[in-house]
């Protein structure tokens, strides 16, 4: 218990902090505007949507293929004993935009994308990059953080989608081969049972995450102290923090949801 | 060597440390540091490895907050500047860091075009024509389209005093221009110190402890020793001081108080 209360107090600073980088980075970007120019370079912002969006689109829809799949050809097993196999179109559907869809992007981007912003901007930290920018009165935030950010919180609704269509395709594979349900049957079954809401929940948890994946990345960028030892100690605790949350926040949303709309 | 004009004792000083404190923590980094600097002069700061002399130049810039005391520049208070007025204060400081803090990521010329770009309204033919200007200036033209790994430290540093000055600034601050150095790159950047100085008319803050550098650039001296200033004088007078600090500072002895303070 006594261990627990620094443990608390850290976790509420680093959560203090994260929400200060969100507020900065707004402020900066705004006094930016007001000067009557953009933000951040557009430039590298679409470099940054390239890496963080399309740069994923393979490792998101292959991963989601094989999880769709699996899930198919598992609950349709445990289905088939009660000849009830025909209702694995419905519960891949549902499972995958309201559920493991986004929760499944949220991880392979944390693992991917967060890791490779803490460590740039670690690596820059250290080199004393990130100062040199604020030396210079470049906001190093709106220059360096608002373009990963945005890219990676505009484009998690995109995976997402991208990872519920491929685990259909790969659900519906699966069906036709092990259970004999055309893919048309497959497609019109999962359709006529997917709801609006599933679809928005779904879609709203994947902008949280990409905001909650971006903000954690960058923050442990700029936190880091130590040279290469610390870019590294830093890149690890930034995906362990990403994946944790996202899943802390996902069942969070989950019990709202449920408690509100259900 | 010219020395710069003297300034009238009336006139603001371009920088002031007034009473400047700070801790880190338990750790006291400095303590009651009084400094000021006028206008077009040199300072040289000294002062052993870690001895917060680097944290001076992020007190000036509004990087580092000072626990006490206050710095001011040209009259108003660091501390108290909002982020905006901040952000204009520092576009007319130019800080040169000891490891040049290029962007990695970025050529030589969008090193030195970025503050430009980000800053200013300028079109990009002006921009490339005052890169060009700034990096003839270092001797770094050929460079132009080089990355930061492909430079070796000398033009590294020389690039990064290239990029401190691009907006033209009023105070240059320099971070161990030549440490880590060879004696004949050294003495280039020592120079090109003086004819920035001197061109541009910047009143420059060179934080150091090589000795030769220091009595070659400064007008001015200032020895930090255990985050308190023991003497501000001429480099003249400094070099026959009777400090026994600054006397062994100097001299580079092993014996005196210097070594008996850190046991």
């Amino acid at each position: 218990m006594v261990n627990l209360i620094p443990g608390l107090r850290s976790a509420l600073q680093h959560t203090g902090s994260v929400v200060w980088l969100l507020v900065h980075t707004i402020q900066e970007m705004g006094d930016t505007m007001l000067r009557g120019r953009f933000p951040f370079r557009v430039s590298m912002f679409f470099h940054q949507t390239d890496r963080a969006g399309v740069g994923s689109i393979p490792l998101v829809a292959l991963v989601s293929f094989f999880i769709g799949l699996t899930m198919a050809l598992l609950t349709g097993y445990q289905l088939a004993t009660f000849g009830q196999e025909r209702l694995v179109p419905a519960l891949v559907g549902i499972a995958f935009t309201r559920e493991l869809g986004p929760l499944m992007t949220g991880i392979m981007v944390a693992a991917r994308i967060g890791a490779a912003y803490t460590a740039e901007l670690g690596t820059m930290t250290v080199a004393e990059e990130v100062e040199a920018l604020e030396a210079m009165g470049i906001g190093p935030l709106r220059f360096l953080v608002s373009p990963r950010l945005l890219a990676v919180f505009l484009l998690m609704p995109c995976l997402v989608v991208i990872s519920d269509l491929t685990a259909m395709a790969g659900a519906s594979l699966i069906s036709r081969w092990a259970f004999d349900i055309p893919f048309r049957v497959f497609y019109e079954t999962a359709l006529e049972n997917l709801q609006l809401k599933d679809l928005i929940a779904g879609i709203l948890k994947s902008f949280l995450f990409g905001l909650i994946i971006g903000l954690v990345s960058c923050y442990k960028g700029l936190a880091v102290r130590g040279g290469a030892a610390g870019v590294g100690d830093a890149t690890t605790s930034s995906v362990v923090t990403a994946i944790t949350t996202v899943i802390a926040l996902d069942t969070l949303f989950n019990v709202v949801l449920v408690a509100l709309f259900e | 060597m010219t020395p710069a004009p003297a300034t009238p004792a009336a006139e603001t000083p371009v920088i002031e440390l007034i009473h400047v404190a700070l801790r880190f923590g338990e750790k006291e980094v400095l303590s009651d540091v009084n400094l000021q600097v006028n206008a077009r002069e040199r300072l040289v700061i000294l002062g052993q490895s870690g001895g917060g002399k680097s944290t001076i130049l992020r007190l000036v810039l509004g990087i580092l907050k000072p626990t006490g005391g206050n710095v001011k520049f040209k009259g108003l208070d660091v501390g108290r500047m909002g982020r905006r007025r901040l952000n204009k204060m520092r576009q007319k400081v130019g800080m040169i860091y000891q490891y040049s803090a290029l962007i990695s990521s970025l050529n030589v010329r969008d090193n030195l075009a970025l503050p430009l770009e980000e800053l200013t309204d300028k079109t990009p033919s002006e921009i490339d024509d005052l890169v060009m200007e700034k990096l003839t200036m270092v001797g770094m033209a050929d460079a132009r389209d080089k990355m930061p790994s492909e430079l070796s430290g000398g033009m590294r540093k020389r690039v990064g005093l290239a990029r401190g000055i691009m907006l033209d600034p009023e105070v240059i601050l320099y971070d161990e221009p030549s440490a880590g150095l060879d004696p004949v790159i050294s003495s280039v950047i020592d120079e090109l110190i003086i004819e920035l100085s001197e061109k541009i008319g910047a009143t420059s803050i060179i934080v150091t402890h090589e000795m030769e550098s220091a009595f070659k650039i400064g007008t001015r001296m200032a020895m930090l020793f255990q985050g308190r200033v023991l003497a501000v004088d001429t480099p003249e007078r400094f070099r026959d001081h009777d400090h026994p600090v600054i006397a062994q500072f100097i001299s580079g002895s092993t014996e005196g108080p210097i070594l008996e303070a850190s046991k």
